[in-house]
Formats: structure tokens, C-alpha cells, sequence
């Protein structure tokens, strides 16, 4: 699964991508009443965990996460900054009472840490629900875009790469 | 370029004004979030919002509070009012009070996001909406140019021919000889009739202003520059700017001016981007400009640029045989306008009304019929419904003409309309006759009755 999201970022963002060791989730970051993960909270620990020489870098967790205002989020980015959360938690077909996929989770992990890095490199939603950056709000809006960026925003990743 | 919708967050606590900012910003939109009722006032009074979300439950003043006030302010925002505690009894308020939608904290994404969606939607549609019924409604006013002279019908004859062609056009005449009608018409007969046409009063703005107002400014630009905004010219794209009053611009806004004129590109106050533009500029100026360019004061360079055609609205004094039609069509017009059914002017008003010099033209008669039927209580406008000055104006001029109304008969009020509008019309008797309303013969056989002929020399 990392060796695909490794391949993935390589791919789409022309880099060299690391695979660093496993770091702690914030027990802070729990809120007991939610049964979920303060998004904010784990973002903040893996920007102190970042090494020095690099440019961005994106964490992946399998706890629920999610931010005040919202029942649950996907992933979360530094707008413009260099760091990026993504949670498989509900991106695996287990959570919705199907059998494991394992190609598909790594499919739609691709896609929201690609879309999570596309943040971290300035760009907004986008409203082609085909490209990477459309905001999706389910699981289906996951599946139905695609893991590239559409023109517009190629346009624009490869003026800040 | 696309405009970022604006959305104002009102909650007391820190953590949902910060994820919301953050999770907007992701999605494209500019937000502002404020702790309490009496800061989003403020906010409301200070710039347009597309949007507003309002806490329920806050301290210092509560969420429908907030919603009461800002609707006094302006009663088209849009407002969702959020809340971690919900129930029946609020969400019904909520609703009753005007609320575009009422939402729980905290919110399934799928939710907020076609929320907002819908709304901002709907907000395009209605500033869309706004803007075609001002466009429709000043369209309209197409038939405001109402004119038989001879004056005016060149006029109108220059005005269809210079529509079709894509020159700067510097309109002159008096105030309230209708620059802007004539502009607004050219517009709407050109080629470029389906695109913006955007007026600026460059008399209105001082220097630093207009510049702005002209050319934009980007976020930051100077103390003030909240926000990125369109200038005039950006506005105008594949349409048409018309100048107002152009012999008001600074010799310094005029450099910059000239410049975009002749490069069609320029760049926004603060701005790196270099904009294109494809405008038609219409100019107008109640000022001699040539007396302006000989005293430094306005570019000769420009002055040849704007004047490409120049066309010369007479004033009203210079074309009486026009105020009859005129007081026809603003009577029609106001009597509409007040729900009021008013059959004529009748003859002594009518005569008074065509000897006053109207030094502030067409703009001041219009004024004046509009006044008068407010005021009438009866079916037609007679002398008292006329404002006392144009009165004493008007009889002032009858009293060195030796005629007194008080004591002439209906033929000779007749007899003495006749020749003043066949001195209106320097004798020629289809114009005279098309006035009046009635045929030629109908016309020479009053000539015969009244035994009136035309002054020798």
C-alpha cells in the first residue's frame, strides 16, 4: 500500500518520495464523545516529525479524522505549506460492511494524498468532478474522479513544481 | 477572471472559526470569521458579502439577533444560521425570520458544500438578474431621445451612421441635454449592444479614485484595497465605456488614459498582470475642451484621440419646437409611472413651458412634468401645477414679446401658438405642421385665417 502511494507521488509530482518510520498519533488528538481524531492535532505532529530537507510531506493514518465543523474528512493540507494528513479509515470498503479490497484502497489513497499534496502546493477544489482536486464528500465522489489533475490544474501543479 | 465569492463567519468559538476558514479556503472561497454579532455588523456595513454563517447560541448577542440587524442593513444576504444545539422551536424561528437555511454543527460535507453551492448559485443569478432589468430598464430609455427638429434629426442621423463604426465618439452639449442618452443609444445600436456599457462621471471621484475606479486595483494596493476589484475598463470588456464629464480628468489620469487607449492593455493599481481589453470609448463634456487644451490643462494628444466624431446636442432653448413632443412623452411617461390619468397640458401652461430658456434642459423639463404630476389633482396640467420661478421666467420673456395671455381669446392663443412654433421651425411648414399635429393644409388654412406670413429678410 505505501510502496503504491510512493510510486504514485513519484509519478504525478516528478520526485523523489521517502518512506519514513511510524509515528505516534497525539492521544490528544482523540475526542472520546466523537470516537474520532482531531485532524489539526495529528497534522501538527507530523509537520514537528518533518525532516529539515524536505519539501512536502504527507501522513497516513487509519483513524477516523475529522474537524470541528465537519463529520468527518478524508485528509487535510496545509494550504500553500508543506504538510498533509490522509486517513484510510474511510476509504476501505470494511467500513461501509463490504469485503477487503486491497487494490482499491490503494487506488483511492493515491488519489486523496495526490489531492491533499495538490493543496500543499496552493491549488483550490476544483469543479471538474473528473480531476483530483474535485472535493469529494463520499466515497462515491472518491471512486468517480480520476487519480490525475485536469487541465486547468496541470496547468498550474507544473508552474509551482 | 473569476470573482471569489466572499463569505462572513460569526461564531464565538475559536476552533469552528478556524476550520471553516481553513476548510473555505480549500474550497476556493474567501473568508472572514468574527467572534460576535456587534464585529459582523460592522463587517456588513463596510463590504458585500455573498454569504453569511451565523452561530446560534453566542454571548453577546444571539444568531437570529445578528440576522435581524444585518437584514436592516441589507435584506439580500444570504444567511444560514449554524448550530451545535438544535432543535424544532429555533430552526422554525430561524426560518420564519428569513434564514436561507438552518444546519447542525457539525456538518456532513456533502451538506455545507451543496449548501453554499446552491446559494452562491442563486446570488450569481440574482446580481445577473439585477443587472439585466437596470440594462433593460436604460435600453429603454432609448426612446427618451425625442426630437422632430432639424437639430435633433442630424443628430439622430449622425448617431446611426457612428454606431457601426467602433470610433471614440466626444459628445458635447449643456448639462441635461441627454450626453448620456445619445451614448446609451450608440451603444445599443452598435455592434457591441450585447456587451457592458459602463458610465463613469470622471467630475465625481477625485484623482486618486478615478484611477482606481478607471483601472482596478489589486488586494493590498493602497489603504483601503481590501479586496481585488475590477476597474471600469475591465468591467466594459467587449462593450462600452462611456466617459462622463472627461474634461473633469487629471493631466495625470489623462496620461495613463491615453496610454490605454492606444495600447488597449494596462495593468491593475498594485498589479504585475498585464490586462487586455477590447472597449469602445465614448467621451462627453459640457466643457470646451479646446479652450482646455490651449490652456494646458487638458492633452491635446487625448483630446484628438476622444474626439474621433463629434457630435453637438443643441440645448433645448435652441430647439423649442422639440418641447411640445417632450412634455407629451414625460407626461405619458410620469402619468404611468404615478398611476395618474392626465389628458394634456393645457394652453397657458403649454405657452409658458415654450418660452422659458430651460438653462438646465431637457433634464430640468423632465423635472418639471414629473413635479407636476405629483402634484395635479386634476386631468390635466395647468399654470398652477408649474414651479413659480419658470412663471416668472417665462412671462418675463412674454412681457418683452408685449403679450399678455390674461387677456387674449382662445384663437388668439392659438393664433399665437402658430407663430411660435413656426418661428421655432424658421417657417418651414411640414416641421411646423408635424408639431403641431395637424396636416399641412389644415396648417395653411390657419396661416390664412390669422393672416400670417413669413417675415421678410
Amino acid at each position: 500500500m505505501l510502496e503504491y502511494s510512493q510510486d504514485k507521488i513519484e509519478e504525478t509530482f516528478f520526485c523523489t518520495a521517502k518512506i519514513m518510520d511510524s509515528i505516534e498519533v497525539p492521544k490528544t488528538a482523540l475526542n472520546a464523545e466523537r470516537k474520532q481524531y482531531l485532524s489539526t492535532s495529528i497534522l501538527k505532529a507530523v509537520i514537528r516529525h518533518t525532516p529539515d530537507d524536505t519539501e512536502k510531506i504527507v501522513g497516513i493514518t487509519s483513524v477516523d479524522l475529522f474537524v470541528p465543523v465537519l463529520t468527518f474528512i478524508f485528509g487535510q493540507a496545509q494550504l500553500d505549506g508543506k504538510a498533509a494528513v490522509v486517513s484510510i479509515h474511510r476509504l476501505d470498503q470494511k467500513f461501509y460492511g463490504l469485503p477487503e479490497d486491497v487494490d482499491l484502497l490503494g487506488l483511492r489513497l493515491g488519489k486523496e494524498i495526490v489531492h491533499e499534496l495538490g493543496h500543499t502546493y496552493g491549488l483550490v477544489h476544483c469543479v471538474d468532478g473528473n480531476c483530483v482536486m474535485h472535493f469529494s464528500n463520499s466515497i462515491m465522489q472518491v471512486d468517480i474522479k480520476e487519480d490525475k489533475f485536469c487541465e486547468t490544474c496541470t496547468r498550474e501543479i507544473t508552474e509551482k513544481l | 477572471m473569476k470573482e471569489i465569492p466572499q463569505i462572513l463567519i460569526v461564531d464565538d468559538e475559536l476552533i469552528v472559526r478556524e476550520s471553516l476558514v481553513d476548510w473555505l479556503s480549500e474550497s476556493g472561497y474567501e473568508s472572514v470569521a468574527v467572534d460576535d454579532g456587534y464585529k459582523a455588523i460592522e463587517k456588513v456595513k463596510s463590504k458585500d458579502w455573498d454569504l453569511l454563517l451565523v452561530d446560534l447560541k453566542m454571548p453577546k448577542m444571539d444568531g437570529i439577533e445578528v440576522m435581524r440587524q444585518v437584514k436592516e442593513i441589507s435584506k439580500d444576504i444570504p444567511i444560514v444560521i449554524i448550530t451545535g444545539y438544535p432543535t424544532v422551536d429555533t430552526a422554525v424561528q430561524a426560518m420564519k425570520e428569513g434564514a436561507y437555511d438552518y444546519i447542525v454543527k457539525p456538518f456532513n460535507p456533502e451538506e455545507i458544500n451543496l449548501v453554499i453551492r446552491n446559494i452562491l448559485a442563486h446570488q450569481k443569478l440574482v446580481k445577473e438578474n439585477l443587472y439585466l432589468r437596470q440594462e433593460l430598464k436604460r435600453r429603454y430609455q432609448f426612446k427618451d431621445i425625442v426630437g422632430k427638429s432639424s437639430k435633433m434629426q442630424d443628430i439622430l442621423s449622425l448617431l446611426r451612421t457612428v454606431a457601426k463604426s467602433n470610433s471614440t465618439v466626444l459628445i458635447n452639449g449643456e448639462s441635461g441635454t441627454g450626453k448620456e442618452l445619445i451614448a446609451r443609444a450608440i451603444h445599443s445600436t452598435s455592434l457591441r449592444a450585447q456587451g457592458p456599457f459602463v458610465a463613469v462621471s470622471c467630475a465625481a471621484l477625485p484623482e486618486s479614485l478615478l484611477e482606481s475606479e478607471l483601472f482596478g486595483h489589486e488586494k493590498g494596493a493602497f489603504t483601503g484595497a481590501v479586496s481585488t476589484r475590477k476597474g471600469k475598463f475591465e468591467m466594459a470588456d467587449n462593450g462600452t465605456l462611456f466617459l462622463d464629464e472627461v474634461g473633469d480628468m487629471d493631466i495625470r489620469t489623462q496620461a495613463d488614459f491615453l496610454r490605454v487607449l492606444e495600447e488597449r492593455e494596462f495593468r491593475r493599481l498594485g498589479g504585475s498582470e498585464l490586462i487586455k481589453v477590447d472597449v469602445r470609448v465614448l467621451s462627453a463634456t459640457n466643457k470646451n475642451l479646446e479652450k482646455l487644451v490651449e490652456k494646458g490643462e487638458f492633452r491635446e494628444d487625448l483630446y484628438y484621440r476622444l474626439n474621433v466624431v463629434a457630435m453637438e446636442v443643441p440645448p433645448l432653448r435652441e430647439r423649442r419646437e422639440d418641447i411640445p413632443l417632450l412634455i407629451e412623452h414625460f407626461v405619458k411617461k410620469y402619468a404611468i409611472e404615478n398611476g395618474k390619468t392626465i389628458k394634456f397640458v393645457d394652453g397657458d401652461a403649454l405657452d409658458i413651458l415654450i418660452k422659458y430658456d430651460w438653462p438646465g434642459n431637457v433634464r430640468e423639463l423632465e423635472n418639471t412634468i414629473e413635479r407636476a404630476i405629483v402634484v395635479v389633482k386634476k386631468h390635466f396640467i395647468g399654470l398652477e401645477e408649474l414651479p413659480t420661478l419658470i412663471k416668472d421666467k417665462a412671462s418675463t420673456v412674454a412681457k418683452d414679446a408685449e403679450y399678455s395671455d390674461e387677456t387674449l381669446s382662445l384663437q388668439d392663443i392659438e393664433k399665437n401658438h402658430i407663430e411660435t412654433i413656426l418661428e421655432a421651425t424658421e417657417w418651414n411648414i411640414k416641421k411646423a405642421a408635424d408639431v403641431l399635429e395637424i396636416d399641412r393644409t389644415t396648417l395653411y388654412n390657419k396661416l390664412k385665417k390669422y393672416k400670417l406670413k413669413r417675415p421678410k429678410g
